[in-house]
Protein backbone atom coordinates (compact mmCIF):
# COMPACT_ATOMS: atom_id res chain seq x y z
CA UNK A 1 0.00 0.00 0.00
CA UNK A 2 1.01 3.56 -0.67
CA UNK A 3 0.73 5.69 2.50
CA UNK A 4 -2.40 7.87 2.52
CA UNK A 5 -0.39 10.98 3.24
CA UNK A 6 2.01 10.38 0.33
CA UNK A 7 1.29 13.79 -1.24
CA UNK A 8 2.47 15.53 1.91
CA UNK A 9 6.02 14.29 1.24
CA UNK A 10 6.06 16.29 -2.00
CA UNK A 11 5.82 19.99 -1.07
CA UNK A 12 5.44 21.12 -4.70
CA UNK A 13 2.11 19.33 -5.05
CA UNK A 14 0.55 21.58 -2.44
CA UNK A 15 -0.15 24.58 -4.66
CA UNK A 16 -2.72 26.06 -6.97
CA UNK A 17 -2.05 26.49 -10.67
CA UNK A 18 -4.28 28.84 -12.63
CA UNK A 19 -6.71 28.90 -9.73
CA UNK A 20 -7.02 25.14 -9.28
CA UNK A 21 -5.15 22.66 -7.06
CA UNK A 22 -2.25 21.24 -9.07
CA UNK A 23 -2.67 17.79 -10.59
CA UNK A 24 0.76 16.74 -11.79
CA UNK A 25 0.51 14.09 -14.52
CA UNK A 26 3.90 14.51 -16.16
CA UNK A 27 6.14 12.29 -14.05
CA UNK A 28 7.40 10.40 -17.11
CA UNK A 29 9.06 13.68 -18.12
CA UNK A 30 10.37 14.29 -14.64
CA UNK A 31 9.10 13.22 -11.24
CA UNK A 32 8.56 15.50 -8.29
CA UNK A 33 11.00 15.36 -5.37
CA UNK A 34 10.13 14.34 -1.82
CA UNK A 35 11.24 16.45 1.11
CA UNK A 36 13.75 13.71 2.08
CA UNK A 37 15.64 14.24 -1.19
CA UNK A 38 15.49 18.03 -1.01
CA UNK A 39 16.82 17.86 2.56
CA UNK A 40 19.62 15.45 1.67
CA UNK A 41 20.88 17.90 -0.94
CA UNK A 42 20.54 20.92 1.31
CA UNK A 43 22.23 19.05 4.20
CA UNK A 44 25.11 18.17 1.96
CA UNK A 45 25.63 21.79 0.97
CA UNK A 46 25.02 23.06 4.50
CA UNK A 47 27.33 20.59 6.23
CA UNK A 48 29.54 18.42 4.05
CA UNK A 49 30.26 20.16 0.74
CA UNK A 50 33.77 19.34 -0.44
CA UNK A 51 35.43 17.68 -3.40
CA UNK A 52 35.67 13.91 -3.36
CA UNK A 53 38.55 11.43 -3.58
CA UNK A 54 41.33 13.90 -2.93
CA UNK A 55 41.19 15.83 0.30
CA UNK A 56 42.81 14.66 3.50
CA UNK A 57 40.43 16.84 5.48
CA UNK A 58 37.26 15.80 7.28
CA UNK A 59 34.75 17.42 4.93
CA UNK A 60 36.45 15.74 1.98
CA UNK A 61 36.07 12.39 3.70
CA UNK A 62 32.43 13.02 4.50
CA UNK A 63 31.67 14.04 0.92
CA UNK A 64 33.51 10.99 -0.42
CA UNK A 65 31.70 8.66 1.98
CA UNK A 66 28.31 10.08 1.00
CA UNK A 67 29.08 9.96 -2.71
CA UNK A 68 30.38 6.39 -2.59
CA UNK A 69 27.56 5.49 -0.21
CA UNK A 70 25.11 6.57 -2.90
CA UNK A 71 26.86 4.26 -5.35
CA UNK A 72 26.35 1.32 -3.00
CA UNK A 73 22.66 2.23 -2.73
CA UNK A 74 22.39 2.18 -6.52
CA UNK A 75 24.18 -1.16 -6.64
CA UNK A 76 21.68 -2.71 -4.27
CA UNK A 77 18.76 -0.99 -6.02
CA UNK A 78 19.51 -2.71 -9.35
CA UNK A 79 21.25 -5.75 -7.81
CA UNK A 80 24.57 -5.23 -9.59
CA UNK A 81 27.23 -7.62 -8.35
CA UNK A 82 29.72 -4.87 -7.52
CA UNK A 83 29.92 -1.07 -7.17
CA UNK A 84 32.60 -1.28 -9.85
CA UNK A 85 29.72 -1.82 -12.27
CA UNK A 86 27.92 1.39 -11.26
CA UNK A 87 29.05 4.55 -13.06
CA UNK A 88 27.51 7.91 -12.30
CA UNK A 89 26.63 9.91 -15.42
CA UNK A 90 24.66 13.04 -16.22
CA UNK A 91 21.63 10.93 -17.13
CA UNK A 92 20.36 8.19 -19.43
CA UNK A 93 21.47 10.05 -22.55
CA UNK A 94 25.08 10.31 -21.38
CA UNK A 95 25.07 6.68 -20.28
CA UNK A 96 23.83 5.43 -23.66
CA UNK A 97 26.29 7.66 -25.49
CA UNK A 98 29.11 6.27 -23.35
CA UNK A 99 28.23 2.71 -24.41
CA UNK A 100 27.93 3.72 -28.08
CA UNK A 101 31.19 5.64 -28.21
CA UNK A 102 33.10 3.40 -25.79
CA UNK A 103 31.99 -0.19 -26.34
CA UNK A 104 30.46 0.50 -29.77
CA UNK A 105 33.49 2.08 -31.40
CA UNK A 106 35.75 -0.69 -30.14
CA UNK A 107 33.53 -3.58 -31.15
CA UNK A 108 31.36 -2.65 -34.14
CA UNK A 109 32.82 -2.99 -37.63
CA UNK A 110 31.70 -2.46 -41.20
CA UNK A 111 28.74 -4.65 -42.08
CA UNK A 112 27.88 -5.42 -38.44
CA UNK A 113 24.33 -4.86 -37.23
CA UNK A 114 22.95 -2.76 -34.42
CA UNK A 115 19.35 -3.59 -33.50
CA UNK A 116 16.86 -1.22 -31.86
CA UNK A 117 13.04 -0.86 -32.01
CA UNK A 118 10.56 1.61 -33.47
CA UNK A 119 9.48 2.70 -30.02
CA UNK A 120 12.85 4.01 -28.83
CA UNK A 121 13.39 7.45 -27.36
CA UNK A 122 15.69 9.65 -29.46
CA UNK A 123 18.44 9.09 -26.89
CA UNK A 124 18.43 5.39 -27.75
CA UNK A 125 18.35 6.00 -31.52
CA UNK A 126 20.79 8.75 -32.40
CA UNK A 127 23.93 7.40 -30.65
CA UNK A 128 23.47 4.17 -32.68
CA UNK A 129 22.73 6.07 -35.90
CA UNK A 130 25.97 7.97 -35.45
CA UNK A 131 27.91 4.81 -34.64
CA UNK A 132 26.45 2.98 -37.65
CA UNK A 133 27.36 5.89 -39.93
CA UNK A 134 30.88 6.08 -38.61
CA UNK A 135 31.53 2.34 -38.91
CA UNK A 136 29.49 1.50 -41.99
CA UNK A 137 27.30 -0.71 -39.82
CA UNK A 138 23.59 -1.42 -40.39
CA UNK A 139 20.98 -0.03 -37.99
CA UNK A 140 17.96 -2.36 -37.88
CA UNK A 141 14.58 -1.70 -36.28
CA UNK A 142 12.37 -4.37 -34.71
CA UNK A 143 8.83 -3.77 -35.94
CA UNK A 144 5.99 -3.46 -33.44
CA UNK A 145 2.73 -5.36 -33.15
CA UNK A 146 -0.52 -3.50 -33.80
CA UNK A 147 -1.09 -2.96 -30.05
CA UNK A 148 2.35 -1.45 -29.53
CA UNK A 149 4.05 -4.51 -28.06
CA UNK A 150 7.09 -6.45 -29.25
CA UNK A 151 6.84 -10.08 -30.29
CA UNK A 152 9.73 -12.44 -29.68
CA UNK A 153 9.29 -13.88 -33.20
CA UNK A 154 10.10 -10.48 -34.68
CA UNK A 155 13.02 -10.17 -32.26
CA UNK A 156 14.34 -13.56 -33.47
CA UNK A 157 13.87 -12.52 -37.11
CA UNK A 158 15.77 -9.27 -36.67
CA UNK A 159 18.73 -10.34 -34.54
CA UNK A 160 21.32 -12.37 -36.50
CA UNK A 161 24.88 -13.56 -35.87
CA UNK A 162 25.98 -10.29 -37.53
CA UNK A 163 24.30 -8.33 -34.74
CA UNK A 164 26.78 -6.86 -32.27
CA UNK A 165 24.52 -4.67 -30.14
CA UNK A 166 20.82 -4.82 -29.25
CA UNK A 167 19.53 -1.75 -27.46
CA UNK A 168 15.98 -1.47 -26.20
CA UNK A 169 13.86 0.39 -23.71
CA UNK A 170 12.40 -1.72 -20.89
CA UNK A 171 9.33 0.53 -20.72
CA UNK A 172 8.08 2.80 -23.50
CA UNK A 173 7.68 6.47 -22.59
CA UNK A 174 4.80 6.74 -25.08
CA UNK A 175 3.01 3.40 -25.23
CA UNK A 176 3.77 2.42 -21.66
CA UNK A 177 4.58 -1.06 -22.96
CA UNK A 178 6.78 -3.24 -20.75
CA UNK A 179 9.13 -5.01 -23.13
CA UNK A 180 10.37 -8.63 -22.68
CA UNK A 181 13.93 -7.46 -22.10
CA UNK A 182 15.06 -10.66 -20.36
CA UNK A 183 13.98 -12.86 -23.29
CA UNK A 184 15.51 -10.37 -25.74
CA UNK A 185 18.81 -10.56 -23.83
CA UNK A 186 18.78 -14.33 -24.15
CA UNK A 187 18.17 -14.18 -27.92
CA UNK A 188 20.88 -11.54 -28.31
CA UNK A 189 23.38 -13.62 -26.35
CA UNK A 190 22.63 -16.71 -28.44
CA UNK A 191 23.68 -14.61 -31.43
CA UNK A 192 26.78 -13.25 -29.73
CA UNK A 193 25.46 -9.71 -29.28
CA UNK A 194 25.44 -7.56 -26.16
CA UNK A 195 22.22 -6.04 -24.81
CA UNK A 196 21.77 -2.46 -23.66
CA UNK A 197 18.66 -1.74 -21.59
CA UNK A 198 17.25 1.77 -21.41
CA UNK A 199 15.69 1.70 -17.95
CA UNK A 200 14.70 5.39 -17.84
CA UNK A 201 10.96 4.65 -17.58
CA UNK A 202 11.36 1.36 -15.73
CA UNK A 203 13.66 2.07 -12.79
CA UNK A 204 11.26 4.58 -11.15
CA UNK A 205 8.33 2.18 -11.27
CA UNK A 206 9.38 -1.43 -10.81
CA UNK A 207 11.99 -3.62 -9.13
CA UNK A 208 15.05 -3.98 -11.35
CA UNK A 209 17.50 -6.86 -11.14
CA UNK A 210 20.19 -6.48 -13.78
CA UNK A 211 21.62 -9.92 -13.03
CA UNK A 212 18.28 -11.61 -13.46
CA UNK A 213 17.56 -9.69 -16.67
CA UNK A 214 21.11 -10.56 -17.74
CA UNK A 215 21.56 -7.31 -19.65
CA UNK A 216 25.13 -6.26 -20.44
CA UNK A 217 24.62 -2.53 -20.05
CA UNK A 218 21.79 -0.50 -18.55
CA UNK A 219 21.07 3.20 -18.26
CA UNK A 220 18.69 5.31 -16.21
CA UNK A 221 18.16 8.85 -14.94
CA UNK A 222 17.72 10.00 -11.36
CA UNK A 223 15.26 12.80 -12.05
CA UNK A 224 12.46 10.46 -13.13
CA UNK A 225 12.73 8.59 -9.80
CA UNK A 226 12.50 11.37 -7.22
CA UNK A 227 16.17 12.43 -7.48
CA UNK A 228 17.44 15.72 -8.90
CA UNK A 229 18.27 16.35 -12.55
CA UNK A 230 21.86 15.94 -13.73
CA UNK A 231 22.48 12.50 -12.26
CA UNK A 232 22.08 9.13 -13.94
CA UNK A 233 23.62 5.70 -13.94
CA UNK A 234 25.43 3.53 -16.42
CA UNK A 235 25.52 -0.10 -15.37
CA UNK A 236 27.83 -2.45 -17.21
CA UNK A 237 29.10 -5.95 -16.63
CA UNK A 238 32.57 -5.68 -15.15
CA UNK A 239 34.34 -7.69 -17.84
CA UNK A 240 32.92 -5.44 -20.58
CA UNK A 241 33.64 -2.19 -18.73
CA UNK A 242 37.20 -3.29 -18.09
CA UNK A 243 37.82 -3.71 -21.81
CA UNK A 244 36.24 -0.37 -22.60
CA UNK A 245 38.34 2.74 -23.00
CA UNK A 246 37.11 5.86 -21.19
CA UNK A 247 35.32 8.42 -23.36
CA UNK A 248 36.11 11.45 -21.23
CA UNK A 249 39.61 12.27 -20.08
CA UNK A 250 40.87 14.59 -17.39
CA UNK A 251 41.06 14.86 -13.63
CA UNK A 252 39.59 12.28 -11.28
CA UNK A 253 39.77 9.40 -13.80
CA UNK A 254 43.56 9.03 -13.97
CA UNK A 255 45.99 6.81 -12.16
CA UNK A 256 49.30 8.23 -13.37
CA UNK A 257 49.90 11.07 -15.83
CA UNK A 258 53.14 11.32 -17.81
CA UNK A 259 54.13 13.72 -20.58
CA UNK A 260 53.01 11.50 -23.43
CA UNK A 261 51.17 8.63 -21.75
CA UNK A 262 48.72 8.23 -18.90
CA UNK A 263 47.01 5.37 -17.15
CA UNK A 264 43.47 5.16 -15.83
CA UNK A 265 41.99 4.55 -12.44
CA UNK A 266 40.20 1.29 -11.94
CA UNK A 267 36.45 0.86 -12.32
CA UNK A 268 34.15 2.68 -11.91
CA UNK A 269 36.20 5.89 -11.65
CA UNK A 270 37.92 5.60 -15.03
CA UNK A 271 34.56 6.61 -16.53
CA UNK A 272 34.03 9.56 -14.20
CA UNK A 273 36.34 12.26 -15.52
CA UNK A 274 36.19 15.62 -13.76
CA UNK A 275 34.64 16.57 -10.44
CA UNK A 276 31.54 14.39 -10.24
CA UNK A 277 27.94 15.45 -9.67
CA UNK A 278 28.31 14.96 -5.94
CA UNK A 279 25.18 16.56 -4.50
CA UNK A 280 22.92 15.02 -7.13
CA UNK A 281 24.42 11.57 -6.54
CA UNK A 282 23.69 11.98 -2.84
CA UNK A 283 20.18 13.09 -3.79
CA UNK A 284 19.82 9.92 -5.85
CA UNK A 285 20.89 7.87 -2.83
CA UNK A 286 18.20 9.58 -0.73
CA UNK A 287 15.63 8.98 -3.49
CA UNK A 288 16.48 5.27 -3.49
CA UNK A 289 16.04 5.14 0.30
CA UNK A 290 12.65 6.81 -0.14
CA UNK A 291 11.54 4.47 -2.96
CA UNK A 292 12.58 1.42 -0.96
CA UNK A 293 10.72 2.66 2.08
CA UNK A 294 7.54 2.98 0.00
CA UNK A 295 8.42 -0.28 -1.77
CA UNK A 296 8.85 -0.69 -5.53
CA UNK A 297 6.31 -3.51 -5.56
CA UNK A 298 3.77 -1.23 -3.87
CA UNK A 299 4.49 1.51 -6.40
CA UNK A 300 4.07 -0.91 -9.33
CA UNK A 301 0.81 -2.32 -7.94
CA UNK A 302 -0.56 1.17 -7.27
CA UNK A 303 0.27 2.31 -10.79
CA UNK A 304 -1.16 -0.75 -12.51
CA UNK A 305 -4.41 -0.17 -10.67
CA UNK A 306 -4.40 3.53 -11.44
CA UNK A 307 -3.63 3.01 -15.12
CA UNK A 308 -6.46 0.47 -15.34
CA UNK A 309 -8.83 2.98 -13.74
CA UNK A 310 -7.58 5.79 -16.00
CA UNK A 311 -8.06 3.72 -19.16
CA UNK A 312 -11.58 2.73 -18.11
CA UNK A 313 -12.50 6.35 -17.37
CA UNK A 314 -10.81 7.82 -20.45
CA UNK A 315 -12.62 5.37 -22.68
CA UNK A 316 -15.93 6.88 -21.58
CA UNK A 317 -14.97 10.05 -23.45
CA UNK A 318 -16.33 10.02 -26.96
CA UNK A 319 -13.62 10.37 -29.62
CA UNK A 320 -10.70 9.67 -27.28
CA UNK A 321 -8.09 7.28 -28.69
CA UNK A 322 -5.62 5.51 -26.40
CA UNK A 323 -2.29 4.24 -27.79
CA UNK A 324 -0.48 1.10 -26.63
CA UNK A 325 -1.63 -2.18 -25.10
CA UNK A 326 -5.10 -2.31 -23.54
CA UNK A 327 -4.09 -4.62 -20.70
CA UNK A 328 -2.89 -2.43 -17.80
CA UNK A 329 -0.61 -5.23 -16.61
CA UNK A 330 1.33 -4.98 -19.87
CA UNK A 331 2.11 -1.33 -19.28
CA UNK A 332 3.72 1.01 -16.81
CA UNK A 333 2.10 4.08 -15.27
CA UNK A 334 1.17 6.23 -18.22
CA UNK A 335 -1.56 6.68 -20.82
CA UNK A 336 -0.99 8.38 -24.16
CA UNK A 337 -4.01 9.53 -26.11
CA UNK A 338 -5.52 11.92 -28.61
CA UNK A 339 -8.88 13.63 -28.43
CA UNK A 340 -10.80 13.90 -31.68
CA UNK A 341 -9.44 16.61 -33.94
CA UNK A 342 -8.22 18.72 -31.06
CA UNK A 343 -4.45 19.06 -31.33
CA UNK A 344 -2.63 17.77 -28.20
CA UNK A 345 -1.08 21.21 -27.58
CA UNK A 346 -4.52 22.69 -27.44
CA UNK A 347 -5.66 19.89 -25.12
CA UNK A 348 -2.65 20.52 -22.86
CA UNK A 349 -3.33 24.26 -22.72
CA UNK A 350 -6.97 23.75 -21.74
CA UNK A 351 -5.92 21.23 -19.06
CA UNK A 352 -3.26 23.63 -17.78
CA UNK A 353 -5.95 26.27 -17.31
CA UNK A 354 -7.61 23.72 -15.00
CA UNK A 355 -4.37 23.14 -13.06
CA UNK A 356 -3.62 19.79 -14.74
CA UNK A 357 -0.11 19.23 -16.10
CA UNK A 358 0.21 16.75 -18.99
CA UNK A 359 2.77 16.38 -21.74
CA UNK A 360 1.93 17.10 -25.37
CA UNK A 361 4.16 16.59 -28.37
CA UNK A 362 6.25 13.88 -29.95
CA UNK A 363 7.79 12.72 -26.64
CA UNK A 364 11.25 12.52 -28.22
CA UNK A 365 10.08 9.53 -30.24
CA UNK A 366 9.56 10.75 -33.80
CA UNK A 367 10.01 7.31 -35.46
CA UNK A 368 7.27 5.99 -33.15
CA UNK A 369 4.98 8.94 -33.98
CA UNK A 370 5.46 8.05 -37.63
CA UNK A 371 4.63 4.43 -36.87
CA UNK A 372 1.47 5.53 -35.03
CA UNK A 373 0.69 7.86 -37.96
CA UNK A 374 0.29 10.88 -35.71
CA UNK A 375 2.40 14.01 -35.39
CA UNK A 376 1.87 14.44 -31.70
CA UNK A 377 -0.03 12.98 -28.76
CA UNK A 378 -1.01 13.95 -25.23
CA UNK A 379 0.31 11.90 -22.32
CA UNK A 380 -0.78 11.59 -18.71
CA UNK A 381 1.85 9.84 -16.62
CA UNK A 382 1.42 8.73 -13.04
CA UNK A 383 3.57 8.12 -10.03
CA UNK A 384 3.03 6.96 -6.48
CA UNK A 385 1.59 10.35 -5.50
CA UNK A 386 -1.24 10.28 -8.04
CA UNK A 387 -4.65 8.87 -7.17
CA UNK A 388 -8.09 8.26 -8.62
CA UNK A 389 -9.13 11.81 -7.80
CA UNK A 390 -6.34 13.06 -10.11
CA UNK A 391 -7.67 10.80 -12.87
CA UNK A 392 -11.18 12.15 -12.29
CA UNK A 393 -9.87 15.70 -12.61
CA UNK A 394 -8.13 14.75 -15.87
CA UNK A 395 -11.28 13.20 -17.28
CA UNK A 396 -13.36 16.24 -16.29
CA UNK A 397 -10.71 18.52 -17.84
CA UNK A 398 -10.79 16.55 -21.08
CA UNK A 399 -14.57 16.75 -21.20
CA UNK A 400 -14.32 20.53 -20.81
CA UNK A 401 -11.69 20.67 -23.56
CA UNK A 402 -13.96 18.72 -25.86
CA UNK A 403 -16.85 21.00 -25.03
CA UNK A 404 -14.74 24.11 -25.44
CA UNK A 405 -13.39 23.16 -28.82
CA UNK A 406 -16.75 21.80 -29.88
CA UNK A 407 -18.13 25.27 -29.15
CA UNK A 408 -15.48 27.29 -30.91
CA UNK A 409 -15.38 25.07 -33.97
CA UNK B 1 -16.10 25.18 -15.95
CA UNK B 2 -15.43 28.70 -17.15
CA UNK B 3 -12.52 29.37 -19.44
CA UNK B 4 -12.41 33.16 -19.69
CA UNK B 5 -8.62 33.04 -19.92
CA UNK B 6 -8.76 30.58 -22.75
CA UNK B 7 -10.98 32.86 -24.76
CA UNK B 8 -8.09 35.28 -24.96
CA UNK B 9 -6.08 32.57 -26.66
CA UNK B 10 -8.64 30.85 -28.79
CA UNK B 11 -10.47 33.76 -30.39
CA UNK B 12 -13.11 32.76 -32.92
CA UNK B 13 -11.13 34.33 -35.75
CA UNK B 14 -8.23 32.00 -34.85
CA UNK B 15 -10.48 28.98 -34.88
CA UNK B 16 -11.86 30.11 -38.22
CA UNK B 17 -8.36 30.21 -39.72
CA UNK B 18 -7.59 26.82 -38.19
CA UNK B 19 -10.72 25.20 -39.58
CA UNK B 20 -10.65 27.06 -42.91
CA UNK B 21 -7.02 27.85 -43.59
CA UNK B 22 -6.35 30.49 -46.24
CA UNK B 23 -3.64 29.88 -48.83
CA UNK B 24 -3.25 26.21 -47.97
CA UNK B 25 -1.15 24.24 -50.42
CA UNK B 26 2.08 24.68 -52.30
CA UNK B 27 3.13 27.03 -55.10
CA UNK B 28 4.67 25.21 -57.98
CA UNK B 29 6.85 27.29 -60.24
CA UNK B 30 9.62 29.73 -59.44
CA UNK B 31 8.87 29.81 -55.78
CA UNK B 32 11.05 30.01 -52.73
CA UNK B 33 10.56 27.00 -50.46
CA UNK B 34 11.12 27.02 -46.73
CA UNK B 35 10.63 24.01 -44.47
CA UNK B 36 10.75 24.63 -40.78
CA UNK B 37 9.75 22.71 -37.71
CA UNK B 38 9.51 23.16 -34.01
CA UNK B 39 11.74 20.38 -32.70
CA UNK B 40 10.26 20.47 -29.23
CA UNK B 41 6.72 19.66 -30.32
CA UNK B 42 6.84 18.36 -33.89
CA UNK B 43 4.92 21.20 -35.55
CA UNK B 44 5.99 21.50 -39.15
CA UNK B 45 5.49 24.08 -41.88
CA UNK B 46 6.20 23.97 -45.60
CA UNK B 47 6.02 27.51 -46.95
CA UNK B 48 6.28 28.54 -50.58
CA UNK B 49 6.67 32.19 -51.58
CA UNK B 50 6.55 33.72 -55.04
CA UNK B 51 8.80 36.75 -54.92
CA UNK B 52 8.89 39.17 -57.85
CA UNK B 53 10.45 42.61 -58.17
CA UNK B 54 10.87 43.02 -54.48
CA UNK B 55 7.27 42.02 -53.79
CA UNK B 56 5.69 38.92 -52.23
CA UNK B 57 3.33 38.05 -55.07
CA UNK B 58 1.92 34.90 -53.59
CA UNK B 59 2.31 32.68 -50.53
CA UNK B 60 1.02 29.24 -49.64
CA UNK B 61 1.64 26.94 -46.70
CA UNK B 62 1.25 23.32 -45.79
CA UNK B 63 1.99 21.66 -42.51
CA UNK B 64 0.92 19.97 -39.35
CA UNK B 65 0.42 21.50 -35.98
CA UNK B 66 -1.86 22.92 -33.35
CA UNK B 67 -4.58 25.51 -33.87
CA UNK B 68 -2.24 28.36 -32.96
CA UNK B 69 0.58 27.43 -35.34
CA UNK B 70 -1.69 26.67 -38.29
CA UNK B 71 -3.98 29.69 -37.88
CA UNK B 72 -0.94 31.92 -37.52
CA UNK B 73 0.46 30.51 -40.77
CA UNK B 74 -2.85 31.14 -42.51
CA UNK B 75 -2.94 34.75 -41.29
CA UNK B 76 0.70 35.35 -42.16
CA UNK B 77 0.25 34.26 -45.77
CA UNK B 78 -2.79 36.48 -45.99
CA UNK B 79 -1.09 39.62 -44.75
CA UNK B 80 2.25 39.33 -46.59
CA UNK B 81 0.70 38.89 -50.02
CA UNK B 82 1.35 42.01 -52.09
CA UNK B 83 3.78 43.42 -49.52
CA UNK B 84 7.30 44.53 -50.41
CA UNK B 85 10.07 42.32 -49.01
CA UNK B 86 11.10 44.97 -46.50
CA UNK B 87 7.51 45.36 -45.40
CA UNK B 88 7.17 41.62 -44.93
CA UNK B 89 10.27 41.62 -42.73
CA UNK B 90 8.93 44.57 -40.79
CA UNK B 91 5.68 42.68 -40.22
CA UNK B 92 7.65 39.70 -38.92
CA UNK B 93 9.37 42.06 -36.50
CA UNK B 94 6.08 43.56 -35.40
CA UNK B 95 4.66 40.10 -34.88
CA UNK B 96 7.64 39.03 -32.84
CA UNK B 97 7.24 42.10 -30.61
CA UNK B 98 3.54 41.39 -30.26
CA UNK B 99 4.34 37.87 -29.07
CA UNK B 100 6.93 39.07 -26.59
CA UNK B 101 4.47 41.60 -25.20
CA UNK B 102 6.68 44.50 -26.30
CA UNK B 103 5.47 47.79 -27.72
CA UNK B 104 5.04 47.80 -31.46
CA UNK B 105 3.87 50.20 -34.16
CA UNK B 106 0.21 49.34 -34.65
CA UNK B 107 -0.44 52.30 -36.93
CA UNK B 108 1.75 51.53 -39.91
CA UNK B 109 -0.03 48.38 -41.11
CA UNK B 110 -3.55 47.15 -40.89
CA UNK B 111 -2.87 43.93 -39.00
CA UNK B 112 -6.40 42.64 -39.54
CA UNK B 113 -6.93 39.09 -38.28
CA UNK B 114 -3.37 38.90 -36.99
CA UNK B 115 -4.38 41.08 -34.04
CA UNK B 116 -6.41 38.15 -32.74
CA UNK B 117 -3.13 36.40 -31.93
CA UNK B 118 -2.14 39.05 -29.37
CA UNK B 119 -3.54 36.88 -26.58
CA UNK B 120 -0.88 34.23 -27.27
CA UNK B 121 1.63 36.50 -25.51
CA UNK B 122 -0.05 35.56 -22.22
CA UNK B 123 0.65 31.86 -22.86
CA UNK B 124 4.47 31.64 -22.97
CA UNK B 125 4.44 27.95 -23.84
CA UNK B 126 2.52 28.69 -27.02
CA UNK B 127 4.53 31.62 -28.42
CA UNK B 128 6.75 29.29 -30.45
CA UNK B 129 3.66 27.79 -32.06
CA UNK B 130 2.57 31.22 -33.25
CA UNK B 131 5.95 32.40 -34.52
CA UNK B 132 6.87 29.30 -36.58
CA UNK B 133 5.32 30.46 -39.87
CA UNK B 134 6.66 33.99 -39.45
CA UNK B 135 10.17 32.70 -38.84
CA UNK B 136 9.88 30.62 -42.01
CA UNK B 137 8.74 33.66 -44.01
CA UNK B 138 11.54 35.79 -42.56
CA UNK B 139 14.09 33.16 -43.55
CA UNK B 140 12.74 32.88 -47.09
CA UNK B 141 12.69 36.63 -47.66
CA UNK B 142 16.12 37.15 -46.11
CA UNK B 143 17.64 34.45 -48.32
CA UNK B 144 16.14 36.13 -51.37
CA UNK B 145 17.54 39.52 -50.42
CA UNK B 146 21.10 38.21 -50.16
Amino acid sequence: MIPNDIKSYFPILNQEVNGHPLVYLDSAATSQKPIQVIEAISNYYNLDNSNVHRGVHTLGNRATDSYEGAREKVRKFINASSTQEVIFTRGTTTALNTVASGYGRQNVQEGDEIVITYMEHHSNIIPWQQLAKEKGAVLKYIDLEADGTISLEKVRETITPQTKIVSMMYVSNVLGTINPIKEVAQIAHENGAVVVADLAQAAPHMKIDVQDLDVDFAAFSGHKMCAPTGIGVLYGKKALLEEMEPVEFGGEMIDFVGLTESTWKELPWKFEGGTPIIASAIGLGAAIDFLEEIGLDNIAAHEHKLVGYAMDQLETIDGLQIFGPRDPMKRCGLVTFNLDDVHPHDVATVLDMSGIAVRAGHHCAQPLMKWLQVTATARASFYMYNDEEDVDRLVAGLRSAKEYFGDVF
Amino acid sequence: MSFNNLDQLYRSVIMDHYKNPRNKGSLEENSVTIDMNNPTCGDRIHLTLKLNDDVVEDAKFDGEGCSISMSSASMMTQIVKGKKLDEALELADIFSKMMLGEDFDDEKYDLGDVEALQGVAKFPARIKCATLAWKAMEKGVNNEKK
